[in-house]
């Protein structure tokens, strides 16, 4: 069972929830948000560059260019490689437990599995960022030994900051696993 | 609840047997760790398992049948399920897989108290389901509509999860009472703990064949082996050395008192009894316990290794084309240099430096004294130069016990050939930090206070009128002749400064070639899968009808985690102190050190 819907994240771009139905207790929710637009590395390449030329017109020095061609070249790929997210996903199996992964634009990807005995609850906070008030779904954590206390909280879509209809979605649907097992 | 069955992936294409593993109590799962296949008889394979939990100390038994049929072998169900009489279990699993079919079907048999068989079964739920419930009791009646189906086939890499290391590392057992290691730690332990079963392989001639990661043939290396049977003999020798080492170490004449201090400031002696506990860990008989101390060890080695291939090639390069003798040469000239350049600045200081007028008695004498003293250096030095080349000659031979060795008899070197700036900053400093306090017990009596010891505050204090001319007088002769100590401060605290960043640049990197784990860092680029962070999963196949089916994969541990965690304890080698602590220091005229803090071991 797929479904594929159309959402926004806080900042109003585009983004897409990706519902995947492995099973009765098996679940998997993707948001991949949206790509690296042209348009914005056009505009960071030319401005180094136009920087750069700058400088060498008036030191007429031709190592200052290659400077520039290495820092764009370097800068892009870092950002591909730790910056830019491309999806993230999060798997729930029922009593065995969640698994958070974040995959970047350049293939790389992050993962974390947090065993069903950690988890105390998934649920939607409430928090200050920048000048705004945003929501975000994130998972309780408890320390086994003592099961009333909130150990540490894991928030998740952490890049993608999808809206509260889009989590409200995710979020009944953890609900209905983990209430189950 | 869910049961979850960590399957072996090896054992996907094992004939059909009996599947021997292990149940986790208080969480529904099972680990199937060997398929042992037909024909057998039944009180071989107890006798089997007794045997091999005897060995391994993990509670086997068997789980329950598995079933790949082949041609010409059908109707093989109610063989199956009489073999759950056979080895009398709470719960009995019945894993079949067809031929053509990716995913594995898979059927519960409970036992209850009473030794009736209740059954449960995927396709003919609701018949069975009915007249289990009406033979076990109504209790269990919703429950068992709820658990039907709900299998999950956990897919593992037998040899992965065996040989990796789940972190953070637990040391020592805990009590099982308090704190029950989480499920995945019990799959990871029992898999690494069962090893004695993986030894039997299909060359055996035993009356049982099983599948398992090694049947077909065991893994391992003849230079292993080898390496493990050489070390016991090396082991003893250095062991013998070190013994030696220490009686000559013990020897009344050097924990005398000016030797032991000597000894204590110098580098090379410090790193010399680092390495000789270095090695005492490396040759101690006792096979290393543990993971952590198994990882310290191979750490240590390696770092040894490598020191001293670095310290060879040094050699190499040292004695080849006679670089000794041309370092030699340089070096005095460079002295030489240095000293002009000194002598320079003084003369410098000494008249008006910077268009600044100082008071010229007080500048004169400290410039004659800092000249006299570069004067007496020089002649040192001279006196010191034909046998230079001699020193240098012995002391890079020190490079063959290490790199770090060279290092550090650079490190004490530059402190012993710059040991006129040294002076010069004490003097400067002393002289400083005396026109401070002056200054400012003076500036207490100005204002008409005083520091009170006892109650370590200040107090306000009525002085007589002697007493404030006297102070008055006194504050500003100080007052005017500060600048021209301080600039003589200055100039040889930016020397000194220059110095100690050098030593501690040599300092920096002799702590970071003894104490970088590369023996962690090198299973972590080759074999990633020996240390492990966690675990992730991957959704297998989806076939209508058949279990959910997963892949266990294991989750590398990042590499500064590493470095972090088998990071052999050495000095501390950081400034203790703050930025803002130094500058304070600095601006007080106390005296800096070099970065070694002798006394603090940092773990």
């Amino acid at each position: 069972m797929m479904e594929d819907e159309a959402f926004t994240d806080i900042n109003g771009k585009s983004i897409s929830l990706d519902c995947q139905n492995h099973s009765g207790f098996c679940r998997e929710f993707t948001v991949s948000s949206s790509k690296v637009s042209i348009g914005k590395v056009m505009v960071y390449t030319s401005g180094v560059w136009l920087l750069a030329y700058t400088v060498f017109f008036f030191t007429e020095n031709t190592a200052v260019l290659t400077c520039a061609i290495l820092v764009t070249l370097v800068g892009m790929m870092l950002h591909i490689h730790f910056v830019k997210v491309d999806h993230e996903s999060l798997l729930v199996i029922g009593s065995l437990g969640i698994q958070v992964s974040s995959s970047y634009a350049s293939g790389r990807e992050t993962t974390t599995f947090i065993e069903q005995s950690k988890i105390k609850d998934i649920v939607i906070n409430e928090a200050i960022y920048m000048h705004q008030i945003i929501y975000y779904l994130c998972v309780l954590l408890k320390d086994p030994s003592e099961p009333d206390v909130v150990s540490s909280v894991v928030p998740l879509f952490q890049s993608s900051k999808p809206r509260l209809n889009c989590l409200v979605k995710v979020y009944k649907s953890c609900q209905e696993i983990l209430s189950k097992c | 609840m869910v049961l979850k069955v960590f399957f072996p992936q090896c054992c996907n294409r094992a004939d059909s047997g009996l599947m021997v593993g292990r149940w986790i109590s208080g969480h529904d799962s099972a680990v199937v760790l060997a398929v042992i296949h037909y024909p057998f008889i039944p009180g071989q394979v107890k006798q089997y398992i007794q045997q091999m939990q005897a060995q391994s100390g993990v509670e086997l038994s068997v789980l329950g049948s598995w079933s790949l049929p082949k041609e010409g072998q059908e109707g093989m169900e109610s063989f199956l399920r009489d073999l759950s009489t056979i080895f009398p279990q709470e719960r009995w699993l019945q894993i079949n897989r067809e031929i053509g079919k990716t995913g594995f079907t898979c059927q519960i048999l409970d036992r209850d108290q009473n030794g009736r068989a209740v059954q449960r079964e995927s396709k003919k739920k609701t018949e069975k389901a009915d007249k289990a419930n009406g033979e076990a009791g109504g209790d269990k009646e919703e429950e068992e509509e709820e658990e039907e189906e709900k299998v999950i086939f956990v897919h593992y890499e037998q040899r992965k999860v065996m040989q990796s290391q789940l972190h953070p590392v637990e040391n020592g057992v805990s009590d099982p009472k308090t704190d029950p290691p989480s499920e995945l730690r019990q799959v990871f332990q029992t898999v690494a703990r069962s090893q004695p079963l993986f030894f039997l392989d299909r060359y055996d001639d035993g009356p049982l064949k099983s599948t398992h990661w090694q049947t077909e043939g065991r893994e391992a290396s003849i230079i292993v082996e080898l390496l493990k049977q050489a070390s016991v003999p090396l082991c003893l020798l250095i062991g013998w050395l070190l013994s030696i080492w220490t009686w000559i170490c013990g020897i009344r004449l050097f924990s005398l008192y000016p030797l032991r201090f000597l000894s204590s400031k110098l580098s090379t002696c410090v790193q010399l009894s680092y390495r000789t506990e270095h090695m005492r860990t490396l040759s101690s008989m006792k096979p290393a316990v543990g993971h952590t101390q198994f990882m310290r060890k191979a750490n240590i080695l390696v770092s040894f290794l490598v020191d001293v291939a670095l310290g060879m090639l040094l050699i190499w390069w040292l004695y080849r084309d006679n670089h000794i003798t041309m370092l030699a040469n340089t070096l005095v000239p460079a002295a030489d240099h240095v000293a002009k350049e000194l002598e320079q600045l003084l003369q410098w200081l000494m008249g008006a430096p910077a268009g600044l007028k100082m008071n010229r008695a007080l500048d004169q004498v400290l410039g004659r004294f800092f000249l006299y003293h570069i004067h007496l250096w020089i002649s040192y030095i001279h006196l010191m130069s034909p046998f230079i080349e001699g020193i240098l000659w012995y002391g890079g031979l020190s490079a063959c016990l290490g790199l770090t060795f060279a290092l550090s008899l650079l490190s004490d070197m530059v402190a012993l050939l710059t040991f006129h700036i040294y002076c010069f900053y004490v003097y400067g400093a002393r002289l400083y930090c005396l026109k401070i306090y002056g200054l400012s017990s003076l500036w207490r009596l100005f204002r008409g206070k005083k520091w009170n010891v006892l109650r370590q505050r200040v107090d306000s204090c009525s002085y007589d009128v002697d007493q404030l001319f006297i102070g008055t007088l006194l504050f500003t002769i100080l007052l005017f002749l500060l600048p021209t100590t301080a600039l003589y401060y200055l100039v040889f605290t930016l020397l000194r400064l220059v110095v100690v960043l050098f030593q501690g640049v040599l300092h920096l990197s002799v702590d970071f070639i003894n104490s970088f784990p590369l023996f962690a860092m090198g299973l972590r680029v080759c074999r990633s899968y020996r240390l492990a962070e966690g675990v992730k999963f991957r959704v297998l196949c989806e076939e209508p009808g058949t279990a959910l089916h997963l892949l266990m994969e294991i989750n590398p541990l990042k590499c500064s985690t590493v470095v972090q965690t088998y990071r052999t304890p050495t000095y501390s080698c950081y400034p203790k102190d703050s930025w803002a602590a130094l500058v304070k220091k600095l601006f007080v005229g106390e005296l800096i050190y070099p970065w070694r803090h002798k006394t603090t071991k940092t773990d």
